[in-house]
């Protein structure tokens, strides 16, 4: 009997595995394009079945940390590199197995499953090696070696391992020879008789004149067999009927053969390898990636050299560079009221705090050089929908409904995350409700990013922290993408604008002429 | 097998690329005169004659010789060495009527069976050849048809016919075809390999009732048309090798008598010549090549190839001694043999570098590892480049290619500009070219030019004029002499518009 602490590769202890797992999404992956982004990290892995993984966020630190440790374990090139060739590997038992439950012929299908078991015992030896050569610093990792290590070592599997290599073996001794003459086939064991082509070659050898073409017909070599081809391999299995007998015996006796841990580590051990294969194309050219510092007292949160996820996997693929930035809230400050020209990167700024916090809460790296994030319990997002509602006050309606029920749920340790609503209203309305709504979210001291054109709550309270999205002074055309910290003026975009029309106050003066 | 008969130790390669400049070769020299009178209308033999004639400069002093003495077996053994030619010929053809797009199967027991059928007819091919071998070898004296002669002696021996002869009715299998083969992935056979049976007297069916060894045997019934592929299928299989084995033989054996074909037709070109410019009575001989580093041309009665195949009569040749000499000017009267001389030094040091004769009564030169040409051209058309500008483009492109002991023809070049411009264009580039060691031979009218070389009394240089008699006519012969202030046009005038004053 194998003991080991082993839980799974996801979940140090057994009472936090995921208890029933869904195919839904959150509700607000949608509008922080975490769709998109769980869409390209689990692309071409569908057999593994991961979004499951990626949509259940951990509520506890300590699960964080067991998953930080395993992701900076991968992050080890050659570990990274052999767990891979494992999943390859699984991944061919797999096809093989497939191929053999498509196949007709008994002798056919023995083999591929015979095949199957080979790949298999190849993948578990060659992963408790690596894993012993590997300098292990996590948990996880280390009580998987140990457990996979004694299931090697297990009289199951080293029986397994001797019969599919025997078998291999005196499969390899079988050579036969077939006479066809008209519509005849006779078969029997080979008797050393010589290549007769070689010889056909080397009596014209002498006129050997450099390179002529190859006059080989290359065969189309499909998986099944024919009828006849079967019928051969029939006859075959007489002249070797020992060696035959045993496969038969072999197929039967180990139709169970795979360990459900080994099984399951090889799924969930993709979690990772996804995402860091996924982070590498960003590192690649030059964005970075941190293990965030998970607070679920403090407030203060920052993240420095931040993007968004979605959009510089776009911009990536597109060849265009990438604008990073900077927030941070210290003290009492608890809301980022972010404001500026249109088209600035304000939405990009919102997705990105909410993109911060979820991937944090599921225990990956993060965007960024250096980040402290906070352990939420729930995450709101209210984002406008961009159909345009004919009904105006029903879209207002709509709003209000829907901000009333993210704030009836949300509880201290909660972050709710706000993009331009309330624009179906006159200016006047909108400040109203605005800063009714403002008060609430300060009462329950919400983490929050609120997206507005009403300036008047950059400066709402000292909770409240204005960033602006920025443009070139030069050319107001150019956005930079750039949000900063700084108060909401709205001013130095409209003068900007004016100058580089000549129609501010001075140059007003100058060009008219009195 | 390798015919040998254009490199003692190679290949000719009829792919080989011909020299950047071959178009102005062409063009300058007309040497397409040349290779028409090689040719005959046959364009397999022009073009082996252009291949060997612009790529002849590669070639060494040694091959040079070589070809020498085989051309000069030619010359004696003229029908023996076309029937030779008339073989390969034959060979190459029959293999393309016989080529029932076999080549393209994707059965490999068509490709055999295709192949086995050319094989026979290529076995009698090659022992017609055998045959002139063992008649006529004894007339041929140089090395080339000797060592020819020789390897097919040793190569094509009686026994050897009769072992292929064997192998040929053998691969028609009467007794079934015999295949080994392994167990492959999902045990599927692999590995399928012809086999020979042990006892080629005793029968296959004779051999199994002696042994013990359990034999199975099943049958594909009329009936089942996909049994029966299957069963052709693996068949193929086991043919698909030596199948393959076959059609190359077939390949090889046809690009040796391509090789053949191809090396004699440069022979059999040197023959149309040699008998055309015999007919006229022009004066032909082998000449000798000196090694590359020296500075040699020396000849008499070198004449213009081109223009003698070109004219009914007879054609004026030269004799110059221009030994030790880097640099030779050519001035004098206009249609006074200059441009036609010019050609006659291309045209025979191209002739002597492929192995051919000269077209002189003697001739000895330095080989030149590189020829050029730079004449005078027609306005450009395209309005791309003024005249000037296109002649030293092309210089250009000449310097680009040029190395040293090379040799390169100026033919009234650098003349789209005022003489003293010309001249000091003209001067420049040729004092390069001579410290490059590169042989220069220069028909001009830049008086200034030549003329400043004259005065330099240098010993490398030699000035030849074209002759004018004191009655004003020409004798297209050139002898040396010091540069003159004018060309003569007047004489040219009054030729055409008649001595009216």
């Amino acid at each position: 009997m194998i003991s080991t602490y082993y839980n799974s590769i996801l979940f140090e202890r057994t009472e936090d595995s995921i208890k029933k797992e869904t195919l839904d999404a959150p509700v607000f992956f949608a509008d922080l394009n975490l769709d998109q982004i769980i869409d390209a990290i689990t692309a071409g892995r569908q057999e593994y079945n991961l979004k499951p993984f990626f949509y259940s966020s951990l509520n506890d630190n300590d699960a964080i940390k067991y998953r930080h440790e395993i992701m900076r374990d991968l992050e080890n090139k050659i570990l990274f590199e052999h767990i891979k060739s494992f999943a390859q590997k699984m991944r061919a038992m797999r096809e093989h197995l497939a191929q053999a439950d498509k196949l007709h012929y008994k002798y056919q299908k023995e083999s591929w499953f015979l095949d199957a078991v080979e790949i298999y015992c190849d993948a578990v030896n060659c992963l408790v090696h690596d894993l012993t050569i590997a300098d292990l610093k996590s948990r996880g990792f280390f009580d998987f070696r140990e457990y996979l290590t004694n299931y090697a070592n297990s009289d199951r599997f080293t029986s397994l391992l001797a019969e599919t290599k025997k078998l291999k073996a005196d499969l390899s001794t079988v050579k036969y020879c077939l006479l066809i003459k008209g519509n005849s086939i006779k078969v029997r064991k080979y008797e050393s008789e010589i290549d007769y082509s070689a010889n056909v070659e080397e009596t014209f050898e002498k006129f050997k004149q450099g390179a002529v073409k190859d006059y080989r017909v290359t065969f189309s070599d499909w998986l099944e067999m024919n009828h006849v081809e079967a019928k051969v391999l029939d006859l075959v299995a007489q002249l070797y009927s020992d060696i035959f007998l045993n496969l038969d015996n072999y197929c039967t006796k180990n139709g169970n053969y795979l360990d459900e841990t080994t099984g399951v580590f090889d799924r969930e051990i993709q979690f990772y390898v996804a995402y860091l294969e996924h982070v590498a194309l960003f590192k690649r050219v030059g964005l970075k990636f941190c293990y965030p510092q998970i607070s679920n007292k403090g407030k203060e949160v920052y993240d420095y050299e931040g993007f968004d996820l979605a959009l510089a996997y776009k911009l990536i693929t597109e060849n265009s560079s990438v604008v990073c930035n900077d927030f941070y809230l210290k003290d009492k400050e608890r809301i980022f009221v972010v404001s500026g020209p249109n088209q600035g990167g304000k939405t990009t700024f919102a997705r990105t705090f909410g993109q911060l916090h979820y991937l944090a809460s599921i225990g990956c790296p993060v965007p960024g050089s250096e980040a402290q994030l906070f352990l939420y319990d729930k995450l709101f997002t209210h984002f406008e929908k961009e159909e345009n509602i004919k009904d105006l006050r029903g879209k207002l309606e709509d709003d209000l409904i829907r901000i009333y029920n993210i704030l009836s749920q949300a509880t201290l340790n909660s972050i709710v995350i706000i993009n331009e609503i309330l624009t179906s209203t006159t200016l006047k309305d909108a400040v109203f409700l605005s800063k009714k709504i403002m008060e609430k979210i300060i009462q329950l001291d919400l983490l929050c990013v609120w997206v507005t054109f009403i300036e008047e709550l950059a400066s709402f309270s000292e909770k409240t922290v204005s960033m602006v999205s920025t443009v070139v002074p030069e050319n107001p055309a150019l956005r930079t993408y750039k949000i900063v910290r700084r108060p909401a003026d709205g001013v130095s975009y409209a003068i900007s604008i004016a100058e580089k029309y000549r129609l501010t106050y001075d140059c007003l003066k100058e060009r008219i002429k009195s | 097998m390798k015919a040998f008969l254009m490199y003692k130790d190679r290949d000719f390669d009829l792919q080989r690329r011909l020299p950047p400049n071959e178009q102005a070769l062409t063009q300058d020299l007309e040497l397409d005169t040349l290779f028409n009178a090689m040719a005959l209308g046959d364009k397999f033999l022009f073009e082996v004659a252009e291949k060997a004639v612009l790529t002849g400069l590669n070639d060494d002093l040694g091959t040079i010789l070589y070809r020498q003495h085989i051309l000069k077996d030619c010359l004696k053994n003229s029908s023996i060495v076309r029937d030779i030619y008339d073989i390969a010929v034959e060979s190459i053809e029959s293999k393309k009527k016989s080529y029932w797009g076999w080549g393209f199967s994707k059965y490999p027991s068509s490709i055999l069976y295709g192949s086995i059928e050319v094989l026979q007819i290529f076995v009698s091919m090659l022992k017609k050849l055998k045959n002139i071998a063992d008649e006529h070898a004894d007339k041929f004296e140089s090395e080339g048809f000797t060592a020819f002669f020789a390897m097919l002696n040793k190569e094509l021996s009686d026994e050897y016919f009769a072992s292929i002869q064997n192998h040929l009715s053998e691969l028609k299998f009467r007794d079934g075809v015999l295949i080994s083969a392994e167990l492959g992935k999902g045990n599927k056979g692999t590995n399928y390999m012809l086999r020979k049976s042990h006892d080629k007297k005793q029968s296959w069916m004779k051999r199994i009732f002696a042994t013990k060894t359990p034999i199975y045997t099943f049958y594909i019934s009329d009936r089942d048309e996909s049994g029966a592929r299957a069963l052709s299928e693996l068949n193929d299989r086991g043919l698909n090798l030596v199948a393959n084995a076959l059609a190359q033989s077939t390949d090889h054996i046809l690009s040796f008598f391509t090789m053949l074909r191809t090396e004699l037709a440069f022979y059999v070109g040197c023959l149309n010549l040699h008998g055309r410019l015999a007919q006229k009575g022009e004066p032909m001989s082998f000449p000798l090549p000196i090694a590359p580093g020296e500075r040699r041309h020396s000849f008499n009665g070198l004449y213009d190839v081109c223009l003698a195949l070109s004219l009914e009569q007879r054609v004026v040749g030269n004799d110059v001694n221009a030994d030790n000499k880097d640099l030779m000017i050519i001035t004098g009267a206009n249609q006074g043999g200059k441009t036609t001389f010019l050609r006659s030094i291309g045209l025979s040091q191209l002739m002597m570098q492929c192995g051919m004769f000269a077209p002189a009564e003697s001739f000895s030169s330095n080989v030149c590892d590189g020829l050029f040409s730079h004449y005078k051209r027609e306005e450009d058309t395209t309005m791309k480049s003024g005249k000037l500008d296109e002649e030293l483009s092309r210089m250009s492109n000449i310097v680009d290619n040029i190395t040293s002991n090379s040799m390169l023809l100026f033919n009234e070049s650098f003349a789209a500009t005022n003489e003293r411009e010309g001249s000091e264009i003209a001067r420049q580039i040729t004092s390069a070219l001579l410290e490059k060691r590169i042989k220069v031979f220069f028909v001009t009218h830049l008086y200034e030019f030549a003329h400043g070389f004259y005065d330099k009394k240098m010993e490398n240089v030699i000035f030849l004029r074209a002759e004018r008699q004191s009655d004003g006519k020409r004798t297209f012969k050139l002898i040396e002499g010091e540069p003159l202030q004018t060309s003569y046009g007047e004489d040219l005038y009054n030729r055409i518009f008649g001595n009216t004053c």
